[in-house]
């Protein structure tokens, strides 16, 4: 049997490689995938817990997550959308009319 | 080293490597590929811990639903490739990784110190959770008040959606 | 019916609040004004059907508690509004509404075709509302609360007509003159509670009062709360030194001065001071005070009287001077009798009042005497009811002011001692004369009001004018002094409220009633002899008048502007406050140090932040980085 802690390590590094690509990717549809996968992580430590306490709140979560995340998904591309049809561009450097 | 094991570290180098192709690749499409491979290697994960139910349902919404939605719109933007994304390694990249570097390390180590000693075999009853069934009835009994708000969160994801993405004053 | 008090207090709220939202819409000025009457009528007959109920009990079981809601409730603070129904409180409710029911009626002539018909009644109403909370309180908050509403009310009506001009002011001068010299004695009276809440740990009457039965007389701190509430009392009831007000409340329409600044409102101070005779009779000093201010205001204001011109002018001072009267009679420990002078005053001053208001109304609001006389023919009604007020405020017998003066200078001089009674006697002969005066130059004199042609006014204002005339002559008689050898039933009434006040003091029953029928007989002399050296002077030597004004120019000066006091009070209290407020409040604290902290700190904020804003460059990343950062923080701070 594996222990718990291999999932969480797998969890953080997934995590970790979420916001490093939130942080250097400048494609706003990507940074949405990036967040998608910094979810999917998290839901991987809440399954792991779940599992591993032997109680179903971690897996009653993950399945509010995803409905969160398919909502998210859906309005945030529309918002992508309506910007590449302002601006003709999705990248987030050129999108930085909200400042001083 | 088990059989378990072995399959659990091939299933997370897939993942690792997939997440990390994914945030390198300049073209979006392929960002998308590699992220579906993510959560496919994560939904067999999802099995080893017997969490039957979930695991469809990544499958389902997230590689099918989400990701056909993601692929759905960069094809609709018809959009360019990154042309920076692999020319240099440029200042705001070196920071973004130190900082991250940073997170990853203080988080692993707060982890390491809590729970390497503990939880090391899945609970009995796990194989019963994770089942369609008993997450079923769980839903629509304990949770019946959440489950219902999620169909409000959803209808109301839609109309914003269809307000935002659609043409104005047409 | 007492578990019903509170109708009589539900009833002119009600008026007021139709006739303050809806009166606009419903216009008819019949209708406005009979709701405004008949709201207080109500309440009359409520007070009226509880009085018959407390007739019925024994004189020791008339005495309840109506609890109606929780107010505040706060620690050791607990105050509801809740009502005391006993002899005292009946009987003011009753004068309250019985005399306003007459003055509302007689206002639907007075005020017909004023543009704020509407506003009026329901100013009355929520005057008649207020009054009621304040007699029939059961806590000195809840009096508190009706003692600030009336005032308000009073502001309201005095400055009713608030863009006509009065004297060297306008109405609402007047209406603010009254409010803050009113807010003056409210301080007094506001400290008074503080220091009665800290002594006694309660502001409910029973509680206090039940304590109080217990201390020694002389206490020093009952001494302070006394004369505190007293402070409230001068100004409410305008005694010296805070009167200056009442006169210039005569701006108000007539009604309103026969209301609220002759019959009810001005005796809030006399009946608190009945109220809490269990505490004034714990403070012999502040009783004495109390007294020497009565007898003074009582001279003072009535040689005031002698001189005016202004019909209302001369009913003002007669007011504070028989306010005078009453508190010489708290002073003195004399309770009911003042509480028998109050409600026999309440109907003989709104019936001079209101004559003088039809006097007005027949002479297109002519005010000045020097321009009447001779109306005895054209308004026989007001003139026969104005003269038997007259005779009753003089004191002639059997009316009924001769039976509660007699009884207060009786008392004055039975209780206190022989100057306080020849103060009160000479103030009197003062009142018997300016009241003939008054009747003379108006009614009796050839006529000098030039070419307009005075009419008696409508039945409406007519028949409270006689209704108020039978009960001035009759009133008396329910309070007939022991010495006729008859039961003296107003005092019989009221000896339940008084008789632990009573128990304080130490009565001196060593004067003979034939000392008392000597000493009546002498005032009786007194107000004839004023009555008819007026009726001398005016109708026949009205030269001798004139030639006295020259050889007694400088005290005719004196007393017709008023010993110059307001022109006191404005030198070395309001110039100076105007000054303090303007140059050091406004002009230096306000601008400079409020405005300047405000301005500056603003200032500061703009200058600071157009440097930080610099940080908002609009690039996602840097905030998610930022984010990141203090992520490790916290992560640093919990782990």
């Amino acid at each position: 049997m594996i222990p718990l802690s291999w999932y969480l390590f797998l969890s953080l590094t997934l995590f970790t490689i979420g916001v490093l690509g939130v942080l250097i990717r400048r494609n706003a549809i990507v940074i949405f995938m990036c967040i998608e996968l910094m979810l999917n992580s998290v839901n991987l430590a809440l399954v792991g817990f779940s599992s591993y306490i032997g109680n179903e709140l971690g897996q009653m979560l993950v399945f509010f997550v995803m409905v969160v995340a398919a909502a998210e998904v859906a309005v945030g591309l529309a918002i992508v959308i309506a910007i590449f049809r302002n601006r003709l561009t999705v990248n987030i450097d050129e999108i930085n009319l909200l400042k001083w | 080293m088990s059989l378990q094991a072995l399959v659990f570290l091939v299933l997370s180098f897939i993942a690792i490597v997939s997440a990390i192709l994914m945030i390198t690749r300049a073209n979006p499409v392929k960002s998308a590929i590699f992220l579906i491979i993510n959560f496919l290697s994560l939904s067999i994960i999802y099995l080893t811990l017997n969490a039957q139910f979930i695991a469809i349902i990544q499958v389902l919404v997230y590689a099918g639903a989400i990701m056909v939605l993601f692929v759905f719109v960069i094809m609709l933007l018809n959009l360019q490739d990154e042309k920076k994304l692999s020319d240099k390694l440029d200042l705001r990249k070196v920071v973004a990784l130190l900082f991250v570097l940073l997170v990853f390390g203080r988080i692993a180590l707060g982890l390491g110190k809590s729970v390497s000693e503990r939880f090391l075999k899945q609970a009995e009853n796990s194989v019963e959770i994770g089942k369609v069934e008993f997450i079923g009835e769980k839903l629509f009994t304990n949770y019946i008040l959440p489950f219902e708000i999620t169909s409000l969160i959803l209808i109301v994801a839609i109309v914003g959606s269809i307000v935002l993405a659609k043409r104005k004053f047409e | 019916m007492h578990k019903y008090i509170g109708l009589a207090l539900i009833f002119p709220l009600i008026g007021f609040i139709v006739n303050g939202l809806f009166g606009w819409k419903i216009r008819k000025e019949k209708i406005i004004g009979w709701i405004g009457s008949l709201t207080v009528g109500a309440s009359f007959v409520v007070s009226f059907l509880v009085y018959i109920e407390l007739l019925g009990l024994p004189s020791y079981a008339r005495k309840f508690t109506v609890e109606y809601f929780s107010w505040i409730k706060t620690g050791g603070l607990d105050i509801s509004f809740s009502y005391l129904v006993d002899p005292l409180s009946v009987l003011m409710a009753m004068v309250v509404t019985g005399v306003g029911f007459l003055i509302h009626v007689y206002s639907i002539g007075y005020m017909h075709g004023d543009k704020g018909f509407a506003r009026f009644f329901a100013y009355l109403n929520l005057f008649i509302f207020m009054m009621l909370t304040l007699v029939l309180a059961d806590n000195y908050l809840l009096m508190f609360l009706g003692w600030e509403g009336v005032g308000l009310c009073s502001y309201l009506l005095i400055g009713f007509w608030y863009d006509k001009p009065f004297e060297k002011m306008t109405t609402s001068d007047a209406g603010r003159k009254a409010f803050i010299v009113n807010r003056i004695g409210d301080f007094g009276f506001l400290i008074g509670l503080f220091l009665m809440y800290k002594y006694f740990g309660s502001l409910n009457f029973n509680t206090v009062f039940s304590i109080a039965s217990k201390l020694q007389v002389g206490d020093s701190t009952v001494f302070w709360i006394t004369l505190l509430l007293f402070v409230g009392a001068t100004g409410k009831s305008a005694q010296i030194p805070l009167y200056v007000w009442l006169p210039d409340a005569m701006a108000g329409p007539t009604p309103v001065s026969a209301l609220i600044h002759a019959a009810t409102m001005v005796t809030a101070g006399v009946y608190m001071i009945a109220r809490s005779s269990v505490l004034y009779a714990l403070a012999p000093t502040t009783m004495e005070i109390v007294a020497v201010i009565g007898a003074l205001t009582a001279v003072y204001a009535a040689s005031m009287g002698l001189v005016q011109n202004g019909i209302k002018k001369v009913l003002a001072y007669s007011t504070i001077s028989q306010l005078g009267y009453m508190f010489l009679a708290m002073g003195v420990g004399a309770f009911s009798a003042g509480i028998f002078h109050l409600t026999t005053h309440a109907f003989f001053k709104a019936l001079l009042f209101l004559g003088a208001g039809a006097v007005m109304h027949a002479l297109d609001n002519e005010e000045d005497i020097q321009k009447m006389g001779g109306l005895k023919n054209y308004l026989p009604i007001t003139y026969k009811t104005f003269f038997i007020a007259s005779l009753a405020i003089a004191g002639i017998p059997p009316l009924s002011g001769f039976f509660s003066k007699d009884e207060i200078l009786w008392g004055a001089y039975s209780q206190g001692s022989f100057w306080l009674w020849l103060l009160g006697a000479i103030g009197a002969f003062m009142t018997a004369f300016y009241m003939f005066r008054l009747v003379a130059l108006v009614f009796e004199t050839p006529a000098r009001y030039g070419a307009k042609h005075p009419h008696e006014a409508p039945k409406v204002m007519t028949l409270p004018l006689v209704i108020l005339g039978f009960f001035s002559a009759v009133a008396g008689f329910i309070g007939i002094p022991e010495s006729f050898g008859l039961k003296n039933l107003f005092h019989h009434w009221l000896e339940p409220v008084f008789e632990d006040a009573n128990a304080k003091l130490i009565l001196e029953s060593a004067h003979s009633t034939t000392t008392e029928f000597i000493l009546m007989f002498i005032s009786v002399l007194i107000s004839a002899g004023g009555i008819l050296l007026a009726r001398y002077l005016y109708l026949e030597r009205i030269n001798v008048v004139a030639k006295l004004t020259q050889t007694f120019s400088g005290i005719y000066k004196l007393l017709y502007n008023k010993y110059y006091v307001d022109e006191i009070y404005d030198t070395i209290v309001v110039k100076p406050v105007k000054w303090g407020s303007e140059k050091l409040l406004w002009r230096f604290f306000d601008v400079k140090i409020i405005d300047g902290i405000v301005n500056g700190s603003a200032r500061v904020t703009s200058a600071v932040s157009s440097v930080i804003r610099f940080i908002q460059n609009g690039i996602v990343q840097f905030y998610a980085v930022v984010f990141l950062i203090g992520i490790l923080i916290i992560l640093w701070l919990i782990f």
